[in-house]
């Protein structure tokens, strides 16, 4: 047992050593804080924001069953709320129709939606902004969503002017709201939210009932469920009720636009927190292991000493793997300090981008444990390795200066090469046959850092290519209109004829639920034309895919999705008009990097749905330079429900893509960066500080600076050289795993093999080699060759 | 290959007749007022106080005294290694304290040869290896394996450090600094980690550089006993010189005993 005052100096003698590798030890306790610090902040962040989502979903009553109906009779709530497994039953009244928005050509597309004339609804509460509530008997006020008030910097009394059911109404805007149900939002037919284009208004339910003609109806029901409820079940008997009234079928929230969104979102994060801290724990751990590797190596003869004093292998084991635990708890305490920052910095940014009007800040207890033991966890079992071979050590063979290493095995594995070189490139190649282990290490470790960044780099590519893939090649239109129902073919034809517009295909979405077994998405047709132009299928070779006779051509995601391949068939129940459930055979797949969508020839749909000749929407191209003439004419189209143009719906991806979870991959590329150049660097440390005496002796035998150099980056040199054909094969196979981590329902990114990306990364690594090398070869002009022939080992 | 042919074999680089008697020679060192002190104010240390030497070409010199006395930091500052912090420090014609790193390393390359206490032989190299390091870059070098035969490794030529005993790294090391056949060959310590057998085999090699090349050799030591077989002995103390000793009749390696 020892004493308070023997423990004294090995506690000192830590400090010191401490103090001594202070620069490496830093570099890795940030390493390591990396790591934790993305593990606190994310993991804060998904629960922050999964906490502040649940909130305002329930203080809102946010509804948890949709049923869309035609047209049912008030009466029906109390039979829906008798349903076994509703808690509350609300109804209203729904509407599509369009604003006009001054200064802007084109009519915005909006849903309405009513607000019971007195007191709170039961489901779908809205959180007021500024303003005041709607005044049951004024027929013409509106309430607006926040987002899109905020997008066109709407003023409280202004007018807007409403086109609904084909007419045109003039309302007041009293109030600005927001809702749990339309964090997001997006233009028709589209898929990626943009506040700007959707515009979503309540109104008081008579007032909206006189304009939709629902007077005593409604046209949505909104359920919330106990907690024993089985949503199946519910979603079933809803439809049983509903049926009889033109019911569209009932869908739970995970279906709804926004949630779904919002949900896919913090899902990604959450991937995230899960794989990309490890990474960088397993980097801080391998770092760890080559100091303290390197440490007890130099370190022989103080070892030795403790032990002839009679310390025990495991104190002196225990004294070093304090030194490794303290550089961990120091690299998992900074972590946790800059995770909470980070945290703190990031919800707010959260915060406004999935527009929640409050906020639920938590950073997750767990994540600090997980972190700050996986810190020291992982540091400590890379440094087992080395104290296995300490405890090995007698201490009179520790006394004695340390024996040469022994190169005559390493030298025997290139014989036939070394024969060909002079003395100081065989020096490089057998040093590094000697530690093939080590060799491989720093092999694998700069590889991983080039494969992180390559990855990085493609993933960066990906997005452009999804961006390209989308506008340039499958929609090349400059706008497309939607009806507000299903039109006869006369109205291409009044498209067709506006001066401006050069080209006009018909199209028609359906909304349908595909099932295949237990698969099932909730989904929408897109019926083109047999050889649509503006509007392209293509298969993953780029070429156009024709639309046979009958049949779907699936997006390949969705095919994933649904367990399906061409030549089987999908239960398609359309969720409009007389609501047929068909079976329609899977005919081919599709290459689409966003959204799922299912298409199918027109004529096809048409007669499937026994609707010969009905469009709802149509794409345009417009003569360059006409477009506001063209924009003008459609404006005074009642029946339009809404135009999309091509560029906004495009400029709404990119912002899409530099925010949020799309913005993490500049953080992770970042990261890669440092941690490729940290890898780097150590190596280059590594090797200097274990040749000081070789290199010094070189020099006092009369080598040049630049021919000392040599044998110190030579070897850097072959590592790094390894290292890149290799960490193109990890960059290739990691760039799927993280395009796979990055690709929601809405969107996919795509990893290809790009030459330029594996280009790039190996010019980052070479850098990052040459900065290294630079930076230690400048010590061996500096430094004292006596005294480096001195110093141990 | 005979130990003889390689004493045949034309002299050193600077050198026209190595194997003439050392009184006709000139002068190998000279230096003036040399002072070295490490660090400034109160916690400066003089290593040498104000040195003045001469040593000639073809002598054997041992440099003695105690720990911390100078003689390493004489070594090391003729040697190339280290600058004098005043004073001067003639080499032939060249005043070393003038010349930059660059020049020092030519120096160094070109004429002189290093041995230490540990050996600082490159693990990764075998012993003709070793040595071959030198030869690749010396001006006129002796073959690898006859520097190799000179101090009786003739038959261990491809045995890598690790497979070598302390003599026997001690000898690869006078091998590798005579291999460039110096002018000069400084030895720090050089029996310092041997018994006494090796030792006296190792200073019976030095004594065969020195007699049979005409290489100026300088041994550092603690053994007062090595100074039998000096031409001069230098006593150090505090930095200074206190005595310096002619031997007209050095002994034998085999002599020595300590």
């Amino acid at each position: 047992m020892l004493g308070s005052w023997q423990v004294a100096p090995l506690t000192a003698k830590l400090g010191r050593d401490l103090w001594r590798i202070k620069g490496q030890a830093a570099a890795i306790a940030v390493v390591i804080a990396i790591g934790v610090m993305m593990q606190v902040m994310m993991a804060g962040l998904v629960a922050s924001l999964s906490e502040t989502r649940d909130a305002y979903y329930q203080g809102y009553r946010l509804a948890q069953v949709f049923a869309p109906v035609a047209r049912a009779p008030e009466n029906l709530r109390a039979e829906l709320t008798r349903i076994e497994g509703v808690a509350q039953a609300e109804t209203r009244i729904v509407g599509a129709g369009r604003v006009e928005i001054e200064g802007r050509p084109l009519p915005i597309a909006a849903r309405l939606l009513s607000l019971p004339d007195f007191g709170e609804p039961r489901l779908g509460a809205l959180f007021p902004v500024s303003g005041r509530g709607l005044d049951a008997s004024a027929r013409n006020e509106a309430l607006v969503l926040e987002s899109f008030a905020k997008a066109h910097d709407l003023k409280l009394g202004e007018p807007l002017t409403v086109t609904m059911n084909g007419h045109r109404r003039q309302l007041t805007m009293v109030g600005r709201v927001q809702s749990p149900e339309f964090l997001y939002t997006a233009a028709p037919g589209e898929l990626i939210p943009d506040d700007a284009r959707f515009a979503v208004l309540w109104m008081s339910r008579s007032a909206l009932a006189a304009n939709y003609d629902l007077d005593g109806a409604f046209n949505e029901a909104l359920l919330s469920l106990t907690r024993q409820a089985r949503l199946t079940a519910v979603l079933a008997a809803v439809d049983r009720l509903l049926t009889p009234y033109g019911g569209q079928g009932a869908y739970g929230l995970e279906d709804q636009f926004s949630n779904r969104f919002v949900s896919e979102e913090i899902k990604g994060l959450e991937v995230s927190a899960l794989v990309v801290p490890p990474i960088f724990l397993a980097i801080a751990a391998f770092l760890l292991y080559i100091v303290i590797s390197r440490m007890v190596q130099a370190e022989r003869q103080e070892i030795g000493l403790m032990k002839a004093f009679g310390y025990t292998n495991i104190e002196v084991g225990w004294h070093y793997m304090q030194l490794v635990l303290a550089i961990a708890f120091a690299g998992a305490l900074l972590g946790c300090g800059l995770g909470i920052w980070a945290g703190q910095a990031l919800i707010g940014l959260y915060t406004q981008y999935y527009k929640f009007p409050f906020l639920v800040f938590q950073m997750e207890p767990s994540a600090f444990v997980i972190g700050i033991l996986a810190a020291l966890g992982s540091a400590a079992a890379g440094s087992l390795f080395v104290l296995r071979r300490l405890v090995s050590l007698v201490p009179a063979e520790a006394m004695r200066p340390p024996a040469p290493a022994d190169f005559s095995r390493s030298a025997r594995w290139a014989q036939g090469l070394t024969g060909l070189m002079d003395q100081l490139s065989r020096m490089i190649l057998r040093r590094l046959l000697r530690q093939p282990w080590r060799m491989a290490g720093a092999v694998l470790g700069i590889a991983s850092g080039m494969g992180l960044t390559l990855s990085m780099l493609t993933i960066y590519a990906g997005f452009e290519r999804a961006l390209d893939l989308t506008f340039q090649v499958l929609d090349r239109s400059d706008a497309s209109v939607a009806f507000l129902r299903p039109m006869p073919p006369d109205a291409l034809s009044a498209l067709q004829r506006l001066p401006g517009v050069w080209q006009v295909e018909a199209q028609r979405h359906v909304p349908v639920v595909l099932r295949n077994g237990r698969h099932s998405h909730k989904s929408s047709l897109t019926g083109l034309g047999h050889q649509a132009r503006l509007l392209r299928v293509v298969d993953d070779k780029g070429r156009q895919q024709e639309l046979p006779g009958a049949g779907l051509v699936l997006a390949k995601p969705l095919a994933k999705i649904l367990n399906v391949q061409p030549g089987e068939s999908l239960r398609v129940e359309v969720r409009e008009g007389a609501r047929p459930v068909l079976q329609i055979p899977v005919v081919g797949l599709a290459e689409t990097l966003m959204g799922a969508p299912v298409y199918i020839n027109l004529e096809a749909l048409n007669r499937l749905l026994q609707q010969p000749g009905r469009i709802n929407a149509a794409a345009l191209e417009i003569e360059p330079g006409r477009e506001a003439e063209v924009y003008r004419q459609l404006k005074d189209m009642p029946l339009i429900a809404g135009v999309s143009l091509q560029a906004e719906a495009k400029q709404a991806f990119e912002t899409l893509m530099d925010q949020g979870a799309g913005a993490m991959r500049f953080v992770m590329g970042f990261m890669a960066f440092i941690i490729t150049f940290g890898i780097v660097y150590n190596a280059a440390r590594v090797a200097q500080a274990e040749r000081a005496r070789d290199l010094a002796s070189l020099q006092i035998l009369g080598y040049s600076h630049s021919e000392v150099a040599y044998v110190l980056l030579g070897e850097l040199a072959v590592i790094t050289l390894l290292a890149i054909p290799l960490g193109s094969l990890i960059g290739h196979f990691l760039s799927f795993a993280i395009a796979e981590g990055f690709s929601t329902e809405l969107y996919q990114v795509p990893a290809r093999f790009i030459p330029q990306t594996h280009g790039t990364a190996a010019l980052t690594v070479l850098c990052a080699s040459a900065v290294s090398g630079w930076l230690v070869q400048r010590g061996l002009a500096k430094r004292d060759l006596t005294a480096a022939l001195k110093s141990r080992e | 290959m005979s130990l003889l042919s390689a004493f045949k074999r034309p002299p050193a680089a600077l050198f026209d007749d190595p194997a003439a008697a050392k009184q006709q020679r000139g002068p190998a060192y000279i230096t003036r007022d040399l002072t070295k002190t490490y660090g400034e104010g109160r916690s400066a240390v003089h290593a040498l106080r104000s040195v003045d030497l001469e040593i000639t070409q073809g002598e054997l010199v041992v440099l003695l005294g105690p720990s911390g006395s100078g003689k390493s930091t004489l070594l090391n500052i003729l040697g190339g290694l280290d600058r004098a912090t005043a004073g001067q420090v003639h080499f032939l014609d060249h005043d070393l304290t003038l010349m930059n790193d660059r020049q020092l390393t030519r120096y160094r390359r070109d004429h002189v040869g290093f041995v230490f206490q540990f050996y600082n032989l490159m693990p990764s190299l075998t012993a003709r290896e070793n040595v071959e390091l030198v030869t690749e870059i010396a001006r006129q070098p002796l073959p690898a394996d006859e520097a190799l035969a000179l101090v009786g490794l003739g038959e261990r030529l491809d045995h890598f450090p690790s497979q070598l005993s302390g003599g026997e790294q001690q000898r690869v090391a006078i091998a590798r600094a005579i291999a460039k056949q110096p002018t000069v060959l400084f030895c720090d310590e050089p029996t310092g980690a041997l018994d006494s057998q090796t030792g006296r085999a190792v200073l019976r090699v030095l004594a065969d550089v020195n007699r049979k090349l005409g290489t100026t050799v300088m041994i550092v030591t603690h053994a007062a006993a090595t100074a039998a077989m000096a031409d001069k002995v230098l006593h150090f103390a505090d930095g200074q010189i206190r005595k310096v000793e002619r031997n007209a009749n050095p002994a034998a390696p085999e002599d020595i005993h300590w």
